[in-house]
């Protein structure tokens, strides 16, 4: 499949037609759907719309956008005005929001090609989309495996050649967590840099929307679409959008990367030489190595699943059969609202309302809501130690290759620790990228994380460029 | 350190989160949510006195547009999404129990 620049240009050009393409991506979308569970609801009529009035916009010789005519896929917690979103639940089924999220309004004003909205794990709470409402998304590169979560659907879309691009979020790795099991760059913005405006929230303090794509470049240009100040967030940093695509190609000369054990200990040792031989291209490429310990991250995976919880536990009070969504009707309020919840939320949304709920409650929150509060200062503060001694951090994404459908289902720990070396930048607020660096034995990607403080995205784009090509990617 | 996690403490979260659960789930949910905890137990038992919490990455101060009257969602277009809706209104069963 073309890179998502290169279907942008020929648009522009007249090359080829935004319309074309968008027809090239239904036909991969139907071919594989069915099979792969990818899309939840596929916006023939609103993408053929998107894609004339890009074509429009060539014949009259205006500017189509950076990214012109490339179809792109958004995940279900993104709300899309008229089109069905229901974050993986049924408590949303049928829901058509009444409002459009900003990165949809941005992507539309570049030109890009909203094909429908992916798969997720209900609510993005889980690490392999089985926990959707609406049955799991298989991995493209092997069916018998999941694509990782919460955003699978989102990763499935790109790997499967359906979209050159695609949105999820990213709470506490679920973008960076699929990206790596599905062999694509995955970036999980600065806190603020992208509006969450229209994200359905599960944890605010921690939620970020970002990019998929099959290289750093296509990323790097998605992110710049999506990025800046949004009014309608009151937590989006102050700044417009930075430049990422021109720093691409600035490479790691002179730049201190630190190797940090915490952030590979453990995981399986294909992903650890995956880590090292990343350390080692960098190194080619001009860069310091510095080895690092910050033994603070451990207690990230600790703070991560008593903060989110009790923020979703906050979040998803909402849902009570009054305004919108699912009404299981009962003799009175009190019942409708618990009859709706019991009927609307899977076991997995309801494992963590209730977490949070007792991390919040009385005579509990001071040992666990509490210390998960300090812990996070903690976190905040050995980041910036580490910070001091190298520009950026290299570790694991995740622990192993994509593991196979059912394998974790049953033992949620199992599935939480999934995403332990994602979390402590979510916790921090800060920026970090997934980007595919080898195969393990089965032939499965691995994915190697590069990690950065606030507004670092530029300078992860270029390391991760780095990793690229020194893994024979152009 | 925290008591451990009792079959009765999750009957009365699932009851404060508006949550019915089975003989069957609240069972497993115990386990599984006790698992979680004693994970947790590792920074329950630290001791942090004199460290701030941080709710936010960026300790964010209240930020507030200008007073300005600007379009919002049509009361319309936001009622036609709800469950049941009564003369320009949300409509919801009885709140109140019956007159003795």
């Amino acid at each position: 499949m073309r890179t998502a620049l290169d279907i942008a240009r020929d648009v522009r050009s007249g090359a080829t037609t935004a319309e074309s393409e968008m027809v090239t991506s239904l036909t991969a979308i139907r071919a594989r759907n069915e099979e792969l569970n990818v899309f939840l609801f596929v916006d023939e009529e609103g993408a053929l719309d998107a894609a004339r009035r890009v074509d429009e916009r060539v014949t009259s010789g205006d500017d189509a956008g950076v990214l012109a005519g490339v179809p792109i896929a958004l995940k279900d917690n993104l709300c899309t005005t008229g089109v069905p979103t229901t974050a993986g639940s049924k408590i949303l089924k049928g829901w058509l929001p009444p409002y459009s999220a900003t990165v949809v309004h941005r992507v539309l004003g570049a030109g890009a090609v909203p094909m429908g909205k992916t798969n997720m794990d209900e609510f993005a709470m889980g690490s392999s989309t089985e926990t959707s409402a609406y049955g799991p998304t298989r991995n493209p590169l092997d069916v018998d495996r999941v694509p990782g979560g919460s955003s699978g659907g989102s990763a499935s879309a790109v790997a499967g050649d359906m979209t050159p691009l695609s949105l999820g979020s990213d709470t506490g790795g679920s973008i960076r967590q699929p990206a790596a099991l599905c062999g694509l760059v995955g970036v999980k913005p600065t806190y603020g840099l992208v509006s969450r405006y229209g994200l359905i929230a599960f944890a605010s303090s921690l939620d970020q929307i970002g990019p998929f794509a099959k290289n750093v470049a296509d990323a790097a240009a998605l992110l710049e679409v999506i990025a800046g100040h949004d009014p309608m967030d009151s937590t989006s940093l102050p700044e417009p959008a930075p430049s990422l695509l021109l720093h691409v190609n600035d490479g790691v000369a002179g730049k201190r990367v630190g190797l940090v054990r915490e952030l590979y200990d453990g995981a399986d040792d294909e992903v650890v030489a995956e880590v090292e031989r990343a350390a080692s291209a960098l190194r080619d490429a001009g860069a310091t190595i510095v080895e690092l310990s910050v033994p603070e991250l451990h207690l990230g995976l600790s703070a991560y699943y008593l903060i989110a919880p009790a923020e979703a536990s906050s979040n998803l009070a909402r849902y009570d059969g009054v305004r919108y969504g699912l009404r299981v009707d009962a003799e009175d309020v009190a019942a409708m609202n618990e009859a709706t919840r019991t009927a609307g939320f899977g076991a997995e949304v309801k494992r963590r309302i209730m977490l949070g709920t007792y991390a919040l409650s009385a005579g509990y929150y001071d040992a666990y809501y509490g210390q998960a509060l300090k812990v996070r200062t903690q976190l905040i503060d050995a980041f910036r130690r580490a910070y001091l001694e190298a520009d950026l951090l290299l570790g694991a994404t995740a622990p192993s290759v994509a593991f196979a459908i059912g394998e974790k289902t049953a033992d949620p720990m199992a599935m939480y620790l999934s995403d332990v070396f994602t979390i402590p930048t979510n916790l921090a607020g800060d920026a970090a990228i997934s980007v595919p660096f080898g195969t393990g034995q089965l032939g499965l990607p691995i994915g190697v994380q590069l990690l950065g403080p606030g507004r670092s995205e530029a300078q992860l784009f270029a390391a991760a460029r780095v990793l690229e090509l020194a893994d024979g990617r152009s | 350190m925290a008591t451990p996690l009792r079959r009765e403490d999750v009957a009365k979260v699932a009851k404060l989160a508006r949550l019915s659960l089975s003989e069957a789930e609240l069972d497993e949910f115990t386990a599984q949510l006790a698992q979680v905890l004693e994970h947790a137990n590792d920074i329950a038992a630290l001791d942090l006195e004199g460290v701030v919490a941080t709710a936010h990455p960026f300790g964010l101060i209240n930020v507030v547009r200008d007073d300005v009257l600007c379009a919002s969602l049509s009361r319309d277009d936001v009622l036609s999404m709800a469950p049941d809706a009564q003369d320009g209104r949300f409509a919801v069963p009885r709140i109140m129990g019956e007159a003795p």
